[in-house]
Parts: structure tokens; sequence; C-alpha cells
């Protein structure tokens, strides 16, 4: 029983992970109607930042600021050079960019920073408390913690902001946005922003728990991904939950059944909810009008 | 993606009667003269390699053309199913000791199934869910060509694999892999003239249409995957003979997209673009190799060039050759069928042709067609009509298949037809047109009213042979006025136009139904007059038609019977002149006092 808490604590804290990069798929699914499948690079590129601003001696807290506001960067030459472009396009050619994108990033890094896993250290010095039978590392209580705040923060400004309701009106009926006075192409501007932000923040939270590599982004992606069809796809309460739930379930399945296929598991969930219930849990936008 | 420029179709009548054999000689002769300069030039070892892999890729890569070329489905897997013949080849030559042939159809099988369920459980979907389930599958072969040791002897490989007895060195096994490049390459590059090639085609161009005009969708995209992955395997069996040696790498992720940028760079549309994408991403390496001393470096610039490509090149190199090729080629004008077109409707239920019981369709709790009986009488003209959400289209949407029915039954000459997909509907004898004009928009106008009368179950094409087909959308092209300009790609034609070809498309397939939905929309006056002309000549020779419009003129000129719908319930229903005197459809239109 006690194993069993501990699993399920470690599962919660890693599916935060999935579903904060969850988020930031839906998001630019909503507003562009394509699968960013770059989203996982961000989150590496993010740890990578990190990890060089921290070598270079800067503080913690800095280097968080100065990574994030790489990130913003990065979701502005994203979208303006992969995204853009294209947007008149249908989505087969955007998704293939996006896959060049995501294979670039990643590939760049490995350019110059070399294969070796580089090791980011956690936000706190103390690594975890004891509560009763289950030991609550310090990383993921921040991760779900900061899980928790986004969601509330995401809720106030998509509901109750006008910046939110833009956002919204945009990624709903573009044309019709933009004949309120909404100009879409910086609607579609701020949700890579956010995204890019999102992904990276996910990247950062989870560097000291995994090892910071170039094939973190990837994994992360996948899983993310996993997590949107499990939840049910452009749903963004559908991303947050799918994505506890597979983290859940990957953490019980690498501790009872096998530790190389770990990342299996979520390849199998994904293909059961696609042959079973494809809409996910909480049901998919309706298919093209004729 | 891009638009086919090798499908011209046979004009002129002393082409197509010549036989296939024969026109394709030539092509035949020269793959001869290349498989014989393969087994007999002295290649040093390095070449051999360069040969032997250009060789192998390049029909991985006309995997992808089918799929993602022709289908407009994409695979990011297809160095896993290469794997998949790489090891059945391996393990069976080695560990098993089993014959070289046998473990490459089982490579080749397995490739297939595995594509297959692949495509089954995710092809229903859009394409994004396929992007990635393609990018989960790699990853999981990956993990158990490492992991799984007992079988694949995991990272360090397997080597030693065996060669067929026939071709036991090198020269004449590079010969071997050179003769099947030349078949596979004839067969890809005359899918598109095949049934199941302008299938593909077509649900690239546009689902809906596809699935309206008899196409099997889902079935059409499943085989163009299947395909696609057994041609994986086959390379991938031809490759692990020929470098003897095979290891987990050699199948991973990034080998997915190198195919992927092979296919692109060269274009996706055609096996040529292939070997030349394959041809000049593996020589390219070879001669930038400081490129590979830097880990990464090289694939980093793979991704770039996707972005570029997909930006400023979409056809690849040779769709940028052959267009430039086509404004060269003289247009062929075309001449118009002799004979008339024959529509003979299918006469085997009663009177009512479409029976249409209780039908509703909810939306939410939106209910946007309730309870609605309609009774389509043969060889007649039927309106159905209403104000702008009262629920016609949804109705036709119902109708054809695109939406399910809430409750109720639809009979179409006494077959129930409530359940079945809309291909189906179409096999069964429906036929229609749409608001918003979808055509496929890569072909020509002749090409796409042969989809249409390739429908299952015509028989005015006889046993459907190519020059029946055309001949067929040839009448049907002339009826409506445009059978000289048949050859003529459908974007040059004018929006009134491009409804007339609509219609041939659905006429060519000889429906027992035609369901017209708004086709005066969008039309000039003298535009309209034409229609009605048209419409009259349809339903001279027998054929039933349900139409829906606006145009009161039209309407009450071409209709004997009129139906009227009022925000999702039947508000009349009879004879033309007095449905449209009846109180309820002038308040309906014009509002009551």
């Amino acid at each position: 029983m006690d194993l069993v808490l501990q699993l399920l604590f470690t599962g919660i804290g890693i599916g935060a992970v999935y579903a904060l990069v969850a988020l930031g798929f839906v998001l630019i699914f909503r507003a562009t109607n394509v699968v960013n499948f770059a989203q996982g690079e961000f989150s590496m590129v993010a740890a990578y930042l990190m990890v060089v601003c921290v070598e270079m001696g800067l503080p913690y807290w800095l280097s968080f600021v100065l990574a994030l506001v790489g990130m913003a960067l990065l979701g502005v030459i994203f979208n303006l050079g992969v995204y853009y472009p294209l947007r008149h396009r249908t989505y087969l050619p955007v998704i293939i960019a996006t896959i060049g994108a995501s294979i670039l990033l990643a590939n760049s890094v490995l350019a110059i920073y070399g294969p070796q896993p580089q090791v980011l250290q956690g936000w706190f010095e103390t690594p975890g408390i004891q509560l009763g039978p289950v030991y609550l590392d310090s990383q993921y209580l921040l991760i779900i913690a900061v899980t928790i705040a986004l969601v509330i923060f995401n809720y106030w400004f998509f509901e109750h902001t006008m910046l939110g309701k833009k956002l919204q009106a945009t990624s709903q009926d573009k044309e019709m946005a933009s004949l309120l006075g909404i100009s879409v192409s910086t609607m579609i501007m701020i949700t890579f922003i956010y995204s890019a932000v999102l992904g990276g923040l996910a990247g950062i939270l989870v560097a000291p728990i995994l090892f910071v590599s170039i094939q973190m982004g990837s994994t992360i992606a996948l899983k993310a991904f996993a997590a949107t069809i499990i939840g049910g796809f452009g749903d963004v309460a559908g991303a947050i939950i799918g994505g506890l739930a597979l983290g859940v379930i990957e953490t019980f399945g690498a501790a009872y059944v096998s530790v190389p296929y770990k990342d299996g598991f979520a390849f199998l969930v994904l293909v059961a909810f696609l042959v079973f219930r494809p809409q996910g849990i909480f049901g998919e936008r309706v298919a093209e009008k004729a | 993606m891009s638009v086919g420029s090798d499908n011209m179709p046979a004009t002129a009548p002393a082409v197509s009667t010549r036989p296939a054999f024969v026109r394709h000689a030539p092509y035949f002769i020269a793959a001869a003269i290349v498989v014989a300069l393969a087994a007999s030039m002295q290649f040093d070892g390095y070449v051999l390699n360069i040969l032997m892999q250009a060789t192998t890729f390049s029909i991985a890569v006309f995997g992808l053309s089918v799929v993602l070329g022709l289908c407009g489905q994409i695979n990011l897997a297809q160095a896993a199913f290469f794997g998949f013949g790489a090891y059945a080849v391996g393990i069976g030559t080695t560990d098993l000791q089993m014959n070289y042939w046998l473990c490459l159809v089982a490579g080749c099988l397995a490739a297939l199934a595995a594509g297959a369920f692949l495509g089954m459980s995710t092809l229903r979907l859009g394409g994004h869910y396929l992007a990635m389930v393609t990018i989960s599958f790699q990853q999981i072969v990956t993990l158990v060509m490492i992991n799984a040791i007992w079988l694949t002897h995991g990272p360090d490989g397997v080597s030693r694999i065996g060669r067929p007895a026939l071709f036991t060195t090198s020269q004449g096994y590079l010969a071997f892999c050179v003769a099947m490049l030349a078949i596979v390459g004839y067969l890809v590059w005359h899918l598109p003239d095949t049934k199941l090639g302008r299938a593909m085609r077509a649900v690239r161009d546009n689902e809906l249409a596809a699935g309206v005009n008899g196409i099997d969708v889902f079935r059409t995209k499943v085989s163009a995957f299947a395909i696609c992955a057994a041609l994986g395997g086959l390379a991938g069996g031809l490759f692990a003979g020929g470098f003897a040696y095979v290891s987990p790498d050699q199948f991973s992720f990034a080998e997915s997209i190198v195919f992927l940028t092979m296919s692109l760079l060269g274009g996706v549309a055609s096996p040529i673009g292939s070997a030349i994408g394959t041809g000049l991403l593996i020589l390219i390496p070879e001669w930038l190799r400081f490129l590979k001393s830097v880990p990464g470096l090289y694939l980093a610039i793979y991704g770039l060039f996707v972005i570029l490509i997909i930006r400023f090149m979409p056809d690849g190199i040779w769709g940028f050759v052959a267009a430039a090729l086509d404004k060269w080629r003289t247009k062929i004008k075309t001449s118009p069928a002799t004979k008339t077109l024959q529509l003979k409707p299918a006469m085997v239920g009663g009177d009512i042709v479409l029976e249409v019981q209780g039908l509703a369709k909810h939306f939410g709790g939106l209910k946007a067609v309730d309870n609605v009986d309609i009774a389509v009488r043969r060889g007649g003209v039927h309106a159905l009509i209403g104000p702008n959400g009262s629920g016609k289209t949804t109705t036709l949407n119902v109708l054809s298949g695109l939406y399910k029915a809430t409750s109720g039954r639809i009979l179409l000459d006494g077959v129930d037809i409530t359940t079945m997909p809309p291909h189906q509907r179409t096999a069964a004898g429906l036929g229609r047109t749409f608001q918003n004009i979808r055509l496929f928009r890569s072909m020509t106008a002749l090409e796409n009213v042969e989809i249409g009368a390739e429908r299952p179950g015509n028989t005015m094409i006889g046993a459907g042979g190519g020059a029946a087909l055309t001949e067929r959308a040839m009448e049907a092209l002339t009826f409506v006025g445009l059978g000289s300009r048949a050859n003529e790609p459908i974007t040059s034609f004018s929006y009134g136009h491009q409804r007339l070809i609509e219609i041939a498309r659905a006429l060519a397939s000889n429906p027992t139904l035609l369901l017209l939905d708004e086709p005066a929309a969008g039309l000039n006056s003298t535009e309209k007059l034409e229609l009605h002309e048209l419409l009259k000549r349809i339903a001279a020779q027998g054929l039933t038609i349900l139409i829906i419009d606006h145009d009161m003129t039209l309407v009450s000129e071409a209709a004997q019977h009129i139906t009227v719908l009022n925000f999702g319930r039947r508000i009349a229903d009879g004879e033309s002149m007095a449905v449209l005197r009846h109180p309820d459809v002038v308040s309906a239109y014009l509002g009551s006092e």
C-alpha cells in the first residue's frame, strides 16, 4: 500500500509535466487547427538554456527568467519561420514543416552541445519531506504546485480577460474575429509565445528529475500527444486529466510490468483509446461539415 | 498536396488501342540495360555500397510516394517497416536457417500486416493522429529491437546475413536489386491510372467528395498505408541481404525522417522524384563527409531542408521540372463525344424512389431536422425548399450519409440505406452535388468525371475498362456542354462550369436518384437558364431529381412536387403550385401579418 501511494505521487508529478506540454499542444491546435510537432523540443531547448545559464554562474531564478524569455523569442521565430508562411495551406504541409523544425531544433542542440546528457540541480536545497509512508520529493511538489497554479491562471486568463476572450474568438472563427477588429496574426503570435513558454516551463521543471538530453523533447511530446487523445483532442481539461492519467499508468507500468518498455505504455494506451474510444474521455469537436 | 502531371489521360485513340506492353516496352528495354550494366560493370566496394543503398532506399521511398504523394497521408515510421523486412531476412537466414526468399516474403507480409493494423486503428481520424501514432510506433519498434535481445540480438545487431543462391556475389545481388527497383518503379508509376490509384488521388483531393462518389475512403487509405509499409519491408529485406549486417540504429526515427526528406526533396508525387531525392540525399552526405564529424549537424540540415522545401518547392525537384515541361506541352483539345449520354436509372422498386420516414438529426440540443417525411416519386423533379437554416442541407447530408441520422428510416428503391456509409449509398444508386463545389482539384475535368463513372454497380460502363470509363465520362461532359475542354485542369474553369462538371460527375455514375444541393447558387441569369435546360434534359431521360434551391422561379418551373421545411420540420408537401400558395409557406418566407 505504501508503495502504491508513493507511485501515485510520482505518477501525478510526472503526469503534470505531460499535462503542461499537452496544454501547449491544445492551445496551438485550437488557434491554428494544426498540431505543432515541435512542442516537445520547446521543453528540451528550455532545459538546455537553463543548463547554460546555470553553468555561467547566474542565480537559479535569473536563469529561469532568462530561459523563459528565450522561449518566448523562440515562439516568435517559430511562428514567423515555420507556421505563418504556410497558414493558408492544408494541414499536411504545416505538420511536415513542424516535424522539420523539431528535427532542426533537436539536432542543432546536439551539434552545439554534444550527446552527453546534462544534469540540472533542482530548485530547492531540501530534497524532500517524509509524510507518513510517502516520501514527497520537493521537485515533484513544485511541479504539481506550478501545474495547479497554471491551470487556475489559464482559466482566469481565457475566461476573464479581454485578451483571453480575443484568443478564444480567434480559435473559434478567424474570419469573424478579424471582422470584429481582432488582429488574427497577433493572436496567433501570442498563442505561439504562450505555448513555447508553457512547454519551456515544463522542460525546466522536469529537467532535474530526468537528465537533460536531446531525446527528452520527443519523449515528452509523444506522451503529451497521447495525453491529449486520452483526454479528448482539443479539450483543455482533457489534456490535463489525460496527462495525469498517463503519468500514473506509466509509473505503475514501470514498477509492476517492465522498466525498459516504460516508454511503450503510452503507445499501448494511445492505440487502445484510438480503437475503442477515439473521441477520448471528454469527446472531440465534430468532423468537417459538408 | 501536389499536382500529378504524369497522368494525362490517353486521348488520341491510336495510343489507347495499342496494348500496354507495347507502349511500355521502351521502359523495360531501358531497365534491362541498366540491370545488365549493374551486373557486368566492375565497381569497387565503396561505389557498390552506395549503389546498393540508393537502390534499396529508393524502393522504401516509393512507398512514401504512394501514401504521401498519391493518397495524402503521412507515415513517419517507414524506417520501422524497413526494419521489419531487414530483420526478417536477418534473423531468418541466420538464426532460423531459412530460405532467403521465404524470409523476404515474410518480411513484406509482416510489414504489410503492421501497416494495415496501424492504418485501421488510426485512419478514420484526422491526419495528425496518424503522424503521432506512426512516430510512437517507430519508437516502440526501436525499443523492441534494442531490448528483445533473445530475438534481435539487441544493440549488437545481426551479422552474416545470407543471400539467395542465385545471387551470391555483391555484383549479382546488386543487379537483382536494380531489377526489383525497376519492377516496383513500374508498378508505382502506373498506380495512378488504376482504379485504386484514382481512388487514392480522389481521397487526397477531397475526402467527402470521394465518399459520395462511391469510393470507400477508409479502405483506400488503409490500402495506401499497407502498400507503403510492404514496400518498406521489401526494401529492408533487400538491404539486409546487400549489407549482410543490420543493427537497430539503421531503423531509427532519424532514418524515417531521412526517408521523408528524400521523398519531399525529389517530389512526393512521382517515383522519378523519389529516386532523384534518394540519390541526392545519399550522395550529398558522401560529398560533404565533414558534416558527419559533428553529430547532429547533417540531420539539423535535413530538418531545415524539410521546412524550406515545404515552403518554397512543395512539389520537389521533379515537380518543378515536370511543371516546366508541362508549359511546353501543347494543350490537346478533345473532340466531344458523338454519342449522347444515356441515363438508364435502375427501375427495380415501385412508384416511390426515395422514401424518408420520420427522419431526425439532432446536434446536441439543436434539432436541425425533426421527424421529416419525404416521398420522392420516380421520374420527376422533387424540390426541397425552406428558409435559411430550415434544415435542407442537413437533410441532404443525412440522405447521402455524411451525417448519421439520429432516428428515422431512409429507403432507396426499397433498400434500407439508413446506416450505410456514403460510398455504399452511392453504390446503391445515389448521386449528389455540393452547395460549395467539391471537385478533385488536382485533376482534369475528364478525370473527375471518370471517378464518378467508376461507381461500383454502374451498369453503363460494361466491364469497367479504361476506355469504357473515358467514353462514359466524355459523354457526360458533352451532355453538360464541356466536351471540348475535358483535358483542362479544374482550376481553369469558371465557377458555373465547375458546377456543371460536378453534375456531369454525378450523371456519369448513372444514379437512380440525383440530389442537387443549391445548383443555381452563385450562377448568373444566363447560366441559370442553361441549368434549367439541363435539368429538363436530365428529367426527360427518366432520372429522378431531388433539388434544393432558393431560386423560386427555377423551383416552381422545374419541380412537380415540393416539400417545405422550416425549423427542421416539414410544414407543407404536395403539388408545386398548391404548396407555394400554402399560407404556412408564404408566412415562413415573407412573415405573417
